[in-house]
Formats: C-alpha cells, sequence, structure tokens
C-alpha cells in the first residue's frame, strides 16, 4: 500500500547539487511497524518528508494506496495529508496557548468535521494515546513532554489516518516516558495501524517490526526484526 | 473547512495577542473616526450655509440695474447704481411664463426717528409679494396690502432688531409713528426674526408700500432690484433666460453683452457655495484619510510580524493538510477582523466628537449614512490590502522549512 520506486532527491544550491537520498525502493505494508534507521544527516528526515506527502521526489515513483504522489500538486499533496497521514514531530509542534482538546481537534477541522463529532473523536484518540481525562482542557505548554507528545499522538490518530510517522518521538523524553510512548505506539500497532518511526537509536528502532537503515541516502539494510523481539 | 471554524481560528488568532491587536486597531479607529467627523464638519457647514442662502427666498431670481462693465469700457458707475429698472419693468415680468410672483424693491438708507429715539437704517419700499417671494414673516400686526400700496399709504413694517432700537425691549410698536425723512408712517406690523447677522442683517429694516417710497422719499418710479420667485428650480434657468430676453426687449438693447441689468439665479449662488464647502470637505476628509492610511501600514506590519511570528505555527498547519487559501483565509480574516472592528468603533468615536464639535464649538455637523457606509467599505478595503500581502507570505511558506523555523 506504500510502495517506493527508485526515489532521489536532490538539493541544488549554486551549482552544487547534493542527493539527500539515492535510488531509494522499500514497500510497506499495511498494518507494519516499520523504524527508518540512520544517523544525523542520512537522509531519514527528507526521506520521511517524502512518504509524509510534505515533499516530492526529484526521480521515481511513490504509491500511496496506488496513487502516485510524486507527481501531484500543493494542495493535492495537502488533500492526501489531510486524509491519510498523521504526523508526530519531534518537538511535537503543539498550538501554544490552545488547549489540548483544540490541538488534538484541529486536523478535523481542516476536514470539516462538526464540533460535537470533533469532541466525540477527541477524547476517544486522547484515550488511546493514554493522556488523563483531567488534562483536556490544560493549554499545551502547561503539560509535561510526555504528555505533549500523547497529544501529538492523539492529533496524528484523530483524522484515522492510513499511516502513523513519528520523527524521533522520543527525542526529547527522558528513557521513561520514552518507553511509556513506545508502549503506546506498539498498541496502535497492535490495533492494526501502519506505523513508521524515523530514530537514530538502535534501542527504539528494536521495538519495531522491521527496520530500515539508511546512510548518507542509501538504503543498506532492510530487515525484520522479529527474531530480535523474541 | 466550516466557515464557522474559520470564525473561530480568526477569533482566538486575534485574541492571542490583545495589546498588539488593540493598538493596531486604535490607528483604524483614530483615521475611521477623523475621517468621520471631518466629513460630518464638512457636511455641517455644507448644509448650514445652503439653509442661510434659502432663507432669503426659494427658487428666487434677483434682477439688479447696472451694466455689465463692457470690454473696454472706460467708466462704469457701478452695479446697481443705474436706474434703469422700473415699476413697469417688474409689472412685464410678472406675465412671463414660469414666473411665480415678483417683487420689486427700492431700498435706501434713511436716518429714522420715533419718540425722541432715532437710527440709522434700510427703508425697503416693496409690494406684499415680497413675503411670500423673500421668505419673511409678520410676527405682530398685518403687512400692508395691494390697496395700500395703490393709494400710497404712510404705513410701515418694521424688522424687529430696528423696533428693539427704536422703542425698546418687549414694547408694542403698532399704531405708533415713526418718522422717515421729514414723512410720518404710522407702524402697522412687525417680522418675524429670521436671524442672519453680518451685512445684511434682515432683522434691521423697514419695510414700507413701493409706491409710498417713491412718491415720499425717493422720487422717480424706479427701483433697485425686482425678486422674482421661479415656479420651480428645475425651470430656474429657463425663466432667467425668458426674462432677460424680455427686459432686453424692453430697454432696446440688441444683445445680452451690453444690458443694463443683471440677473442673478439663487441656485448659482447655491451651488458656488456647496462647491467652496464640497472643496472644503475634501480636504478634510483626505488630511483624515492619510491617517487612515498611517492605520492600514500599521496593520499590514502587525500582520507581517504576526506571520513571523506564527511560521512554525503555518508550517504544523500545513503539515496536517491546511490548504493554501485556508491559510490566506485565517490571516486575511484576522486583518479584516481588526479593521472591521477599528472601523465600527471609529464610526462610534468619530459620531461621538461630531456631537462634541457641535455643542462646544456650536458648528453643525452632519453624520450621513453615506459617509458611515464609506467608513466601513474603506475599512474592509484597508483590511483586505494591507492584509493580502502578509496572507499571501504566510500561505506560500514551505511546511518543512516554516516547522523548522526558529
Amino acid at each position: 500500500m506504500l510502495e517506493l520506486k527508485n526515489i532521489t532527491k536532490n538539493y541544488t544550491s549554486g551549482k552544487e547539487i547534493t542527493s539527500a537520498i539515492k535510488d531509494a525502493s522499500f514497500t510497506i505494508h499495511k498494518g507494519e511497524f516499520v523504524a527508518i534507521m540512520g544517523p544525523s544527516g542520512s537522509g531519514k528526515s527528507t526521506l520521511m518528508h517524502i512518504i509524509g506527502c510534505l515533499d516530492t521526489p526529484t526521480l521515481g515513483q511513490y504509491h500511496l494506496d496506488g496513487q502516485d504522489v510524486a507527481k501531484l500538486s500543493t494542495s493535492e499533496l495537502a488533500a492526501i495529508r489531510r486524509n491519510k497521514i498523521g504526523f508526530v514531530f519531534q518537538s511535537f509542534h503543539l498550538l501554544p496557548r490552545a488547549t489540548v482538546l483544540r490541538n488534538v481537534t484541529l486536523p478535523l477541522v481542516y476536514l470539516g468535521v462538526k464540533r460535537e463529532e470533533r469532541l466525540r473523536r477527541a477524547k476517544e484518540t486522547l484515550v488511546a494515546a493514554g493522556l488523563d481525562e483531567s488534562h483536556y482542557e490544560h493549554l499545551s505548554n502547561q503539560l509535561s513532554g510526555g504528555q505533549m507528545q500523547r497529544v501529538a499522538i492523539a492529533r496524528a490518530l484523530i483524522n484515522n489516518p492510513a499511516i502513523i510517522l513519528a520523527d524521533e518521538p522520543t527525542g526529547n523524553l527522558d528513557s521513561k516516558t520514552g518507553k511509556l510512548v513506545l508502549d503506546t505506539f506498539e498498541r496502535l500497532h497492535q490495533q492494526g495501524r501502519t506505523i513508521i518511526i524515523i530514530t537514530h537509536e538502535p534501542t527504539v528502532a528494536a521495538r519495531a517490526e522491521r527496520t530500515i537503515l539508511i546512510r548518507d541516502g542509501e538504503i543498506i539494510e532492510d530487515q525484520s526484526n522479529c527474531k530480535l523481539n523474541s | 473547512m466550516m466557515f464557522v471554524d474559520l470564525l473561530e481560528e480568526i477569533y482566538l488568532g486575534v485574541l492571542s495577542n490583545k495589546v498588539r491587536s488593540g493598538l493596531t486597531m486604535l490607528g483604524v479607529v483614530i483615521g475611521i473616526a477623523s475621517v468621520i467627523a471631518m466629513m460630518s464638519i464638512g457636511q455641517g457647514t455644507k448644509l448650514q450655509i445652503e439653509n442661510s442662502i434659502q432663507s432669503i427666498g426659494s427658487n428666487l431670481l434677483m434682477v439688479m440695474p447696472g451694466a455689465q462693465r463692457a470690454r473696454g469700457a472706460a467708466v462704469s458707475s457701478g452695479r446697481g447704481s443705474s436706474q434703469t429698472l422700473t415699476n413697469d419693468d417688474a409689472d412685464a415680468i410678472r406675465d412671463v411664463a414660469g414666473v411665480k410672483a415678483v417683487a420689486p424693491e427700492s431700498s435706501r438708507r434713511f436716518q429714522i426717528t420715533a419718540r425722541g429715539t432715532n437710527t440709522n437704517t434700510q427703508v425697503v419700499g416693496t409690494t406684499p409679494d415680497y413675503l411670500a417671494v423673500r421668505n419673511v414673516a409678520v410676527d405682530i400686526g398685518t403687512f400692508f396690502s395691494t390697496t395700500q400700496v395703490a393709494s400710497r399709504s404712510k404705513v410701515a413694517v418694521l424688522g424687529p432688531t430696528t423696533v428693539l432700537d427704536l422703542f425698546g425691549e418687549n414694547a408694542n410698536p403698532i399704531g405708533q409713528t415713526v418718522r422717515i425723512n421729514s414723512a410720518q408712517f404710522t407702524v402697522i406690523g412687525v417680522t418675524a426674526a429670521k436671524g442672519g447677522s453680518g451685512f445684511s442683517n434682515q432683522d434691521d429694516m423697514i419695510y414700507v408700500p413701493l409706491s409710498s417710497l417713491q412718491a415720499y422719499l425717493s422720487g422717480g418710479d424706479y427701483v433697485s432690484s425686482i425678486s422674482i420667485q421661479a415656479v420651480d428650480q428645475a425651470t430656474m434657468t429657463l425663466t432667467q433666460q425668458a426674462v432677460t430676453e424680455l427686459l432686453l426687449e424692453r430697454h432696446h438693447i440688441p444683445s445680452a453683452d451690453l444690458a443694463d441689468f443683471s440677473i442673478m439665479n439663487q441656485s448659482d449662488l447655491v451651488s458656488a457655495a456647496s462647491s467652496v464647502t464640497d472643496t472644503l470637505t475634501l480636504l478634510l476628509a483626505s488630511i483624515a484619510g492619510i491617517s487612515l492610511l498611517v492605520g492600514g501600514i500599521g496593520i499590514m506590519n502587525m500582520m507581517l510580524t504576526t506571520v513571523t511570528e506564527r511560521t512554525r505555527e503555518i508550517g504544523l498547519r500545513k503539515a496536517i493538510g491546511a490548504d493554501r487559501a485556508e491559510i490566506v483565509a485565517q490571516f486575511l480574516g484576522e486583518a479584516i477582523f481588526l479593521t472591521l472592528l477599528g472601523g465600527t468603533i471609529g464610526v462610534l468615536v468619530g459620531y461621538g466628537a461630531s456631537k462634541a464639535v457641535s455643542t462646544f464649538a456650536s458648528l453643525t455637523t452632519t453624520v450621513s449614512w453615506s459617509s458611515v457606509a464609506m467608513a466601513f467599505g474603506v475599512s474592509c478595503a484597508i483590511g483586505l490590502i494591507f492584509g493580502l500581502y502578509p496572507a499571501q507570505r504566510a500561505s506560500r511558506l514551505n511546511p518543512i522549512d516554516a516547522l523548522r523555523y526558529e
């Protein structure tokens, strides 16, 4: 359902062309839990942007649910992000001075969902993301890092996306909270959702079913973690 | 995105920085308020001038004697000084189509005495039509009748100021006699006060029958002006033309350039005065408009700051699927919200200011619906114009770069 074929992404600055991604090909099936791992500067963020339809590749084809995303316009890309993708950003990117509920319901605003329906679904997803109900009316900047991450996860879930993309979801958390957040992802995975985690930590990648290792824009390893986990 | 949600986003966005939004709005408030106040002063002044012109009569044409100075003529005796208009001219004008009433008048200043006091004032000899033509009303007693004009009665109608000068306050002068240049006149009425001051005080006058003035005081059958009331305003120019032709024929003058009289049209006077006050209004409004422009630039400045400050928020909104149009609508909406709210407050403040001006500075002010509508239109336009660039800038942000923005 998510198919990358010979994806290349070049950046041009002046006369110099640098390739962030070189000829990457892989397929991720529905319900998979995948970690994309690599050191910083390896091109994993660029890869995430392409998978998340925030950016289009220079060369290659990217099929999402059978649709070739590589050639879509910006507003068509926005429509795909709205309907099919849930982002969990490294630094959460919550709206400051806005309540938890408003933050979580924001994607539904752009989907044109009615208020009552928005609130109902926000409460559902907040439960799924594991945030206590007492925090729902708190402002996002009054929350702890772990709570903010849960709000960000709930926001990523609310549009019932085909893929959840998480960029360094534990990067800003202490190891204990990080573990709780990874537990949440695992639980969501068990509910049948497709989850892609971008990370540079092998311990985080080990929680996934499959690890795609990327270095200098090239995929150097794509292996199943089943044996490691068991 | 539903419209209600857009409104909510706009409202929360403006509210998230109350002080800054308030100060920016203040610029628009001041701009709109000064435009409203200035235009109300201008329009009020125009109305006041028009009213005072209307108070000398409605649809009025005035024929004055005196040659229009021909090019190259050596001597001109001055307008109004020649004795070319007569009672017969006035009678002839009465038959011109479009003329409703005619009041010939001959006026001169005389020394008036009554019971030991005396004053110097304008004595106007005229006919009863004068009342209707020149908008004069009688307060006490009666005006003289056509019979009294025909019989050269020595009766006089006094203006209230003249009564005050000759008889003192609260006196009833009816039946008393006044001496005008050695002739005795019996007072039969007092005109109602018309106000008006300056060069021609319409309250400081004595009206006597035209025939009496000509017989006992000035001699001859010359008149110093003929006031003509036209049937309506639309036909005034036509009537003026007809009267001109009639008088040229009567005075045996071949061309209008050589006419020994001139006709003043009241609507010319009104339009001349209007054009002066319109220019004044425009001047005042454009000065106020500059402050409105400055207010608009303030809006743009604030919106640009807001867009920069909220770059990451914009990036996030785009990442979770906001369309470019939705980002434009949100930021443009914030600008229009500020200017519309500022415009509303500005209209109220401007209305208050114009009321204050009319109370304390005794200037007439009128706040017209058109200026209020204009203020709203302009403030909405300012929001659109000055909000569009920042909103476009926000919508063009690349979500990846915007999210990384520090």
